[in-house]
């Protein structure tokens, strides 16, 4: 199958049309389309050595060594032995190749568990099961009910009337409401028969493979016909068939072009900046590397001039080289001897440390979620540093921040609200999981997980209290939900949407339960009566009427429309005599908003019959008429919905996932800038906006951009650009220098708190190459944005957008299909597992069950890693630098002959044992502050962001360090051994004493330095670091022992000198005074530093230090409180924000919306930006003490909530 | 691993202190508290250490001269510049005078500068097997070796290589002028190297009981060599061969290019060497055979008497000092520091 794969990777010429006859193999195949079989996988087992070699050996470092193991095979320029390079490259390379290898195997099963799915076809006139992979275009294909869609589809017939389809699409973009799909009625007249089916040979012409899902363009020929085809028609893999017994299917795309597979992005290797950064410096270092090396050439030549010419009598020259030849061999030979700038040890301690950090991920408890047992997952080992420098995060709506379900919490029914839990001394209580149920058990039907608090509800029901009946009989009646019972009382809903759901349920628990309809009836057990309603009309909800009604004769025989809608619609049409109902129905409306329900508003209104049946016959002729039909039948709507009597509103919660405002609110402490990207509506997602923090009633402005033009959106743009810099010229770009060349974007500081919602349409402009900075800007600008509408592949253009023009660090955060290439397009993806689509998690870098544990991988996990990773990587070059620093002073001494300083045994071991292990304890174990005190102080975060701790800057201070260090470790041995001798007159300054001298110095020096840098004393690092001294001490004592010398005697030259010279008291006087003068600028920098100048670190670590006499701070634990009703920052920002709203100028500076007035509100512009204030919603939660009291006589327009337009 | 538990919280990590980051650990930070007594204790530490070292290097005497072209040595440096007269013997004196008596023992060096030994070729001419006794590389020495590695006649040069080829070749009698007339210094030209080099490292080939030359029968001296290793002592046949001290002395490099190596150690079993030298004149005659013309080298000898410091390197005194000051103005700066921002905890708030 990986042919295929290749095939189409191979093709060349873009197709334009695409051309394809139903049933028709051999004709379909001339054009070589892509068969239905998927490849995500890399490699196969006979590309995996060469190809894997291939692109590990583009890395820098990994070349570099190749090289030098070729140059120390050269026995004239060898100064080491062969095996100090080969033995780490050879782990590195393996280690490498063994993980690219699981990953790809892991991809290899998902793909074939995906491509060996069973779909039936319809080949040779009968119907045979075959892998997915085997389909091909022009294939017809059987689908049953909940199958996934196996390929892109043209719907031909369904076993529903009038040949629908429902499908679900929720692996696409992430919506879960079911969505419609119905054939040409042409097609749909094969019905189920193989034999009409199998002679159907219907010819396709449409556009060629894209990616955009909401857009089809083709033409059906059959039987001499032309049937134009659109989107309706079309079935697109990744979805699923719900409530459809069968349906057949023409396959048009197959596996690699099929939209989703189209829109999946590519899968591009991540690496994080750091390893960018790495790779930068280790260019300057071998560019240094070079520098040192021709220094030290020009000094071989030079001494070979001089010196060395008078000295071949006693060291002849090798056959003819002269000295600038000799120069030549020695730069090689200084290049293999000073290697260790670069060593290759470093690779393999990063790739450990990040493979350690990334298995606390796996194992924090704190990160699993118990509910569907689902543990935090690192699936990337290698970028968790960068999970400390994260500055953008884009996030998913649905199923991301919310769970995706809604709950029917609170109503108001004839001026009484309900829902809310009252002590008995009138005190609203907080509702928790341990809060008393309402018992549904009176009724049979009842769904048992639905939950409800309020028995005041239950007992008005009880009661047979007309409104609270009336309105649950419309919440029975008003909607468009199916029905499904497979067992007698077991009754599933598919609704359109999850707030009809909602409704439905609600009502179905009150004993109004819905439990089937027909295209004209609906028949709902009220009560535990079984009746029938006529349904009479439905007028349909869409994105101008903001409501639906339905006008249902019941059995009775009384005519009544029942209508529910938003609230500004429905107040407009309500009859005069509800005003007094509806001014209390407000305050109820502006509280459940002000705790970030959806709402919506219920009225009714009986008919009388003759009237209705002229209504009826006026529609039907409207209804047929060819042009102009929308506005005659609008204002038809229009002429029956009035005089409505009002009943109550209902709040639906959209549940947020647990933690997710406190989440929030803890990452923009971090100074992380959120942006959520949703396909979902704009009122739906500006709503959760401010029920997750990240919109707030302090806010200074909101910005809507909703432009329908280009030239619109970059006019709303500017002026939103302008009213948060006011002082600047509106002309902000000299467009022309924008050019090509990539610039990097600086953040502006404005004044003040902005957020941005900008939807689809606009940012499909937006994005525009030429609008795109102004754009960014903008969006940039504001503390949050929202987009709204948006495609799986917009997402991953704005995360692009981003990435391209801002020096930042990007985490996409997600968890459906659509969220995908937005996840692979940012620098960390994060999947949020547990749910049914595993997409998100399939292709994320990490994976967890709940938003919340976002907070803990950046705050925790992430800062940790960086900050470990950083403190590894200064070290690491400190010590290496160190030691490679040494050479460089001792070639001056020893005519630039490329002799080593140190055995060689010491350079083979040096980064393997003796300083390996103390290093990798710290950036295993370290931290400065423990992860409480990493939650209290989000801040600790931003100098990850402002990459502090190790930049070009820090490297280059960690080499000056290490100059000194140097500089200190070969001078002082050189001047107190150079004329000394032991106390015994033998010599001690012979070239063995003097490399063990310098050895020790350095690994002494070293260590003291990494004990200066951890902060972290756990029992581990005190073993590694003590451990390390004592094995050095152990191997050099070994190794310079008799038994070893005999046995191998030219391999250890060094016998006896650890113990003639170790003795020796000079000896470790010199070793104390290097520590001391290494020790000395350190201590004292940090010292001056911590005090002229600390940072956030050494502040929150000094209180820490403080905190330690008392009690540490109780943890921070995101309580589940699962139908809290102060959970929306709504809510929280009056509790304590209220009186700086008043006070500030910014509450007169914006409109203030009052809706007492109701009527006349236009609500929002939908088009054109504006400055939206939401204010004053004051919510009761903040003052108990006078629950239901609003003092704030000024209410802006809440959010209309709305049932969710039918269909894409 | 791998392992599935049933269960529904079969997946939750383990709670251990490491699994979940809680390891007991102790968290240095750098306080006033802390630094600021242990840079005053530093700095006093250093101070009384390198004025003990002080003492004990200034306790020791020394005495260098330099006899490259010294006394009558200038004919013998002209001689030696010319390779044509290296068989030539030369022989010359040096006097030199001791002002105050040396007392305890006595060492002799010979010093050596700018002879760089450290080279890397120079240093791997050589093969460890074959002066460790191993018979196979007596006969065929090492390709380190070359171009030491075969004498004219294609024998296998023992000891092989350019640090055996360039051993320094002078040797030294000093003479006491004592008012009753001139006494010969007895120097004690053996037990000058480490034991581990005379015991271990250098080992004669052995073969049952064959007499060191018919051990060495097979292999030539090495190119500038006067005799043959197994007749390098005439006195004492159990300092020829590899095992010879002075040999071992000499393969044993020098780091850098001027060094001092060890010739005898005052023999102080008789009058008037008992309490070391006495004051007075001495003379150094001098068979002067190592050039040094070639590479602009000097030639010294050295008299010194040692503590148990070693001899007399006044650098580790002196560095202590200087550090000890660098510490206690280091310290009070801190202290000053701290004092007007630290102390009061202000520069801690945010």
């Amino acid at each position: 199958m990986s042919f295929f794969g290749l095939d189409c990777v191979k093709k060349k010429e873009r197709e334009l049309e695409r051309k394809l006859r139903a049933n028709d193999r051999e004709y379909n195949l001339s054009f070589k389309y892509a068969t239905n079989a998927i490849k995500t996988s890399k490699y196969n087992p006979f590309t995996f050595l060469p190809l894997n070699l291939f692109e590990q050996f583009q890395r820098i470092a990994n070349a570099y060594f190749m090289f030098l193991l070729v140059l120390q095979v050269i026995p004239q320029i060898s100064s080491l032995s062969w095996f100090t390079t080969v033995v780490p490259l050879v782990l590195v390379l393996t280690v490498t190749a063994a993980k690219d290898a699981t990953d790809d195997i892991n991809r290899h099963r998902s793909d074939n568990q995906v491509n060996n799915r069973k779909v039936q076809v319809l080949i040779d006139r009968k119907l045979r099961s075959e892998k997915w992979m085997d389909v091909q275009v022009g294939d017809i294909i059987k689908l049953e009910n909940n199958q996934f869609v196996t390929a892109d589809l043209l719907l031909l017939s369904s076993s529903e009337p009038l040949n629908l389809v429902y499908i679900e699409t929720a692996e696409l973009d992430g919506e879960t409401n079911l969505k419609v799909r119905q054939a040409l009625t042409v097609t749909g007249d094969l019905g189920e028969d193989i034999e009409k089916l199998a002679d159907f040979d219907g010819e396709v012409r449409c556009e060629p493979p894209n990616n955009r899902l909401d857009r089809f363009r083709g033409t059906l020929t059959y039987a001499g016909q032309k049937y134009s085809l659109d989107n309706e028609k079309i079935l697109l893999r990744g979805c699923t068939l719900r409530n459809t017994e069968w349906c057949f299917g023409l396959v048009l795309f197959g596996g690699p072009e099929t939209k989703l597979m189209q829109n999946c992005g590519k899968s591009t290797f991540k690496r994080t900046s750091i390893d960018r950064l790495m790779n930068v410096l280790v260019l300057c270092i071998f560019g240094f590397l070079a520098f040192m090396c021709t220094i030290l050439a020009i000094g071989n030549c030079f001494w070979e001039l001089n010196e060395g010419s008078q000295f071949m009598v006693f060291l002849p020259r090798q056959d003819g080289n002269d000295a600038a030849f000799s120069a030549f061999l020695t730069f090689w030979s200084y290049v293999i001897i000073l290697n260790t700038v670069v060593p290759i040890s470093l690779y393999v301690s990063v790739e450990i440390i990040r493979l350690g950090n990334s298995f606390y991920i796996d194992w924090d408890r704190r990160m699993y979620y118990s509910r569907n047992d689902t543990p935090a997952e690192a699936r990337t080992t290698t970028l968790n540093e960068e999970l400390g420098q994260i500055k953008y995060v884009f996030s998913d709506k649905t199923g991301t921040l919310t769970q995706n379900i809604m709950t029917f919490n609170k109503c108001s029914i004839n001026g009484k609200s309900y829902g809310d839990v009252y002590d008995y001394t009138g005190q609203r209580l907080e509702i928790t999981q341990h809060t008393e149920r309402v018992d549904f058990s009176f009724n049979p039907l009842a769904d048992p997980r639905f939950i409800f608090h309020d028995h005041a509800l239950v007992e008005a029901v009880k009661l047979e209290n007309p409104e609270v009946h009336a309105f649950f009989r419309l919440l029975a009646l008003c909607h468009t939900v199916m029905a499904e019972e497979k067992k007698e009382g077991e009754l599933f809903y598919q609704a359109q949407s999850p707030d009809e759901g909602a409704l439905v349920t609600a009502a179905r628990n009150f004993g109004f339960v819905f439990r089937s309809r027909t295209p004209d009836s609906v028949s709902i057990v009220e009560m535990g009566q079984q009746r029938s309603y006529e349904l009479l009309a439905i007028l349909d909800f869409n994105n101008v009427r903001k409501r639906m009604s339905v006008i249902v004769r019941s059995p009775e025989g009384k005519l009544s429309l029942f209508c529910k809608g938003a609230d500004t619609i429905i107040y407009e049409r309500l009859h005069l005599s509800c005003s007094k109902l509806m001014d209390v129905t407000t305050e109820h409306l502006n509280e459940f908003a002000g705790e970030g329900l959806r709402t919506l508003v219920l009225a009714y209104k009986d008919l009388d019959e003759e009237y209705f049946n002229q209504w009826k016959q006026r529609h039907h002729e409207a209804s047929t008429l060819l042009d102009d039909r929308e506005s005659k039948l609008d204002e038809l709507y229009e002429e029956i919905e009035k005089d409505l009597l009002l009943l109550g509103a209902s709040a639906i919660e959209d549940k947020l996932q647990d933690g997710v405002p406190q989440t929030i609110e803890q990452l923009s402490k971090a100074d992380i800038k959120i942006w959520v990207l949703t396909g979902d509506k704009q009122e739906t997602a500006e709503n959760i906006g401010y029920s997750c923090n990240l919109l707030r009633e302090e806010m200074n402005g909101v910005f809507i951009i909703s432009g329908n033009s280009p030239e619109d959106v970059r006019q709303e743009l500017r002026n939103a650009q302008t009213s948060m810099k006011p002082g600047e010229d509106s002309v902000f770009f000299p467009e022309s220098t924008l050019g090509k060349g990539v610039k990097v974007m600086a953040d502006e500081a404005v004044n003040g708190e902005y957020g941005l919602v900008i939807n689809g349409h606009s940012l499909a402009y937006a994005l525009e190459s030429s609008m795109e900075l102004e754009f960014l800007r903008t969006a940039c600008m504001c503390k949050s944005v929202i987009c709204c509408r948006v495609t799986p592949l917009q997402k991953a253009q704005v995360v692009e957008l981003v990435k391209k023009y801002k020096r930042v660090v990007t985490l996409a955060i997600g968890d459906g299909a659509n969220d995908v290439s937005m996840i692979k397009a940012a620098h960390i993806g994060v999947g949020i597992s547990g749910q049914e689509g595993m997409q998100a998690v399939l292709s994320s870098d990490y994976s967890f069950a709940q938003f919340r544990f976002l907070q803990r991988l950046l705050l925790v996990h992430g800062r940790w890693s960086y900050l470990r990773m950083c403190k590894f990587l200064r070290y690491f070059f400190y010590k290496n630098f160190t030691f490679t620093f040494v050479h460089f002073w001792f070639a001056f001494f020893c005519g630039f002959s490329a002799q080593t300083v140190y055995d060689e045994w010491f350079i083979t071991l040096y980064n393997l044992v003796y300083t390996a292990l103390p290093v990798l304890g710290m950036s295993l174990f370290d931290q400065d502050v423990n992860d409480v005190w990493s939650f209290q102080h989000p801040q600790l975060y931003v100098p990850g962001q402002l990459n502090l701790y190790f930049s070009k800057k820090a490297f280059f201070k960690c080499a000056l360090h290490s100059c000194y260090s140097s500089l200190v470790l070969f001078f002082i041995p050189y001047a107190a051994m150079h004329d000394t001798v032991r106390g015994d007159g033998k010599d001690v300054a012979d070239y063995q004493s003097f490399a063990l001298l310098t050895q020790t110095c350095l690994l002494f020096a070293v260590t003291i330095q990494l004990v200066l840098e951890m902060s972290y004393w756990t029992a581990v690092n005190t073993f590694f670091v003590l451990g390390s001294l004592a094995m050095y001490f152990a191997v050099t004592f070994t190794m310079y022992s008799d038994g070893m010398f005999l046995t191998l005697p030219s391999a250890f030259p060094f016998i006896g000198t650890a113990r003639n010279s170790l003795n020796q008291p000079n000896i470790w006087l010199t070793i104390v005074l290097t520590s001391i003068l290494c020790v000395l600028p350190v201590v004292t920098y940090r010292f001056l530093f911590i005090q002229l100048c600390p940072t956030i670190n050494d502040k929150v670590m000094f209180k820490v230090r403080q905190a330690k006499a008392t009690l540490p701070p109780p943890p921070r634990r995101t309580r589940i409180r699962r139908t809290s009703s102060r959970r929306s920052g709504y809510a929280f920002s009056h509790a304590q924000g209220y009186g700086d709203l008043v006070t500030s100028g910014h509450y007169l500076q914006r409109p203030a919306l009052y809706r007492s007035s109701g009527l006349t509100h236009t609500g929002r512009t939908t088009t054109g930006f504006s400055p939206m204030g939401r204010s004053a919603g004051y919510s009761p939660t903040g003052r108990p003490q006078n629950p239901k009291v609003p003092d704030v006589e000024g209410t802006s327009l809440q959010m209309y909530r709305t049932i969710k337009e039918p269909s894409l | 691993m791998g392992k599935v538990k049933p269960g529904p919280l079969s997946r939750r990590p383990d709670n251990s202190a490491f699994k979940q980051q809680r390891l007991p650990a102790w968290s240095p930070m750098l306080t006033a508290n802390t630094v600021l007594p242990f840079f005053y204790f530093m700095a006093l530490i250093c101070m009384l250490l390198g004025v003990w070292l002080l003492l004990t290097v200034q306790s020791t005497q020394e005495l260098k001269l330099d006899y490259t072209e010294a006394g009558t040595c200038d004919i013998c440096f002209e001689k030696r510049k010319n390779v044509s007269n290296a068989d030539q013997p030369c022989s010359c004196t040096v006097v030199l005078s001791i002002k105050k008596a040396f007392k305890g023992d006595v060492f002799f060096y010979y010093g050596l500068q700018n002879f760089h030994q450290n080279l890397r070729r120079y240093m791997d001419s050589r093969d460890d097997a074959q002066m460790v006794g191993r018979k196979n590389n007596l006969k065929s020495p090492s390709t380190y070796c070359l171009p030491f590695d075969k004498d004219k006649n294609g024998l296998p040069v023992a000891p092989c290589g350019a640090v055996a080829n360039s051993i320094f070749n002078d040797s030294f009698t000093l003479r006491y002028m004592a008012p009753s007339g001139s006494v010969l210094v007895p120097l004690l030209r053996k037990g000058i190297s480490w034991y581990t080099d005379k015991n271990i490292k250098y080992r004669n080939p052995s073969n049952g009981n064959m007499t060191l030359p018919q051990v060495f029968e097979g292999t030539g001296r090495p190119l500038y060599w006067q005799k043959p290793v197994y007749d390098l002592d005439p006195h004492d046949a159990t300092n020829n061969g590899f095992i010879n001290d002075d040999l071992i002395v000499w393969m044993r490099e020098a780091a850098f290019p001027n060094f001092k190596k060890l010739y005898g150690v005052l023999y102080r079993a008789n009058k008037p060497f008992v309490n070391g030298l006495p004051a007075g004149n001495y003379s150094v005659d001098i068979s002067y055979n190592f050039p040094v013309k070639y590479f602009q080298g000097r030639k010294e000898v050295v008299l010194t008497t040692l503590t148990w410091f070693g001899g007399q390197n006044h650098f580790l005194p002196i560095a202590y000092l200087v550090t000890s000051c660098l510490i206690l103005l280091i310290a009070v700066i801190l202290t000053v520091a701290w004092c007007k921002f630290g102390k009061s905890g202000r520069n801690m708030e945010e």
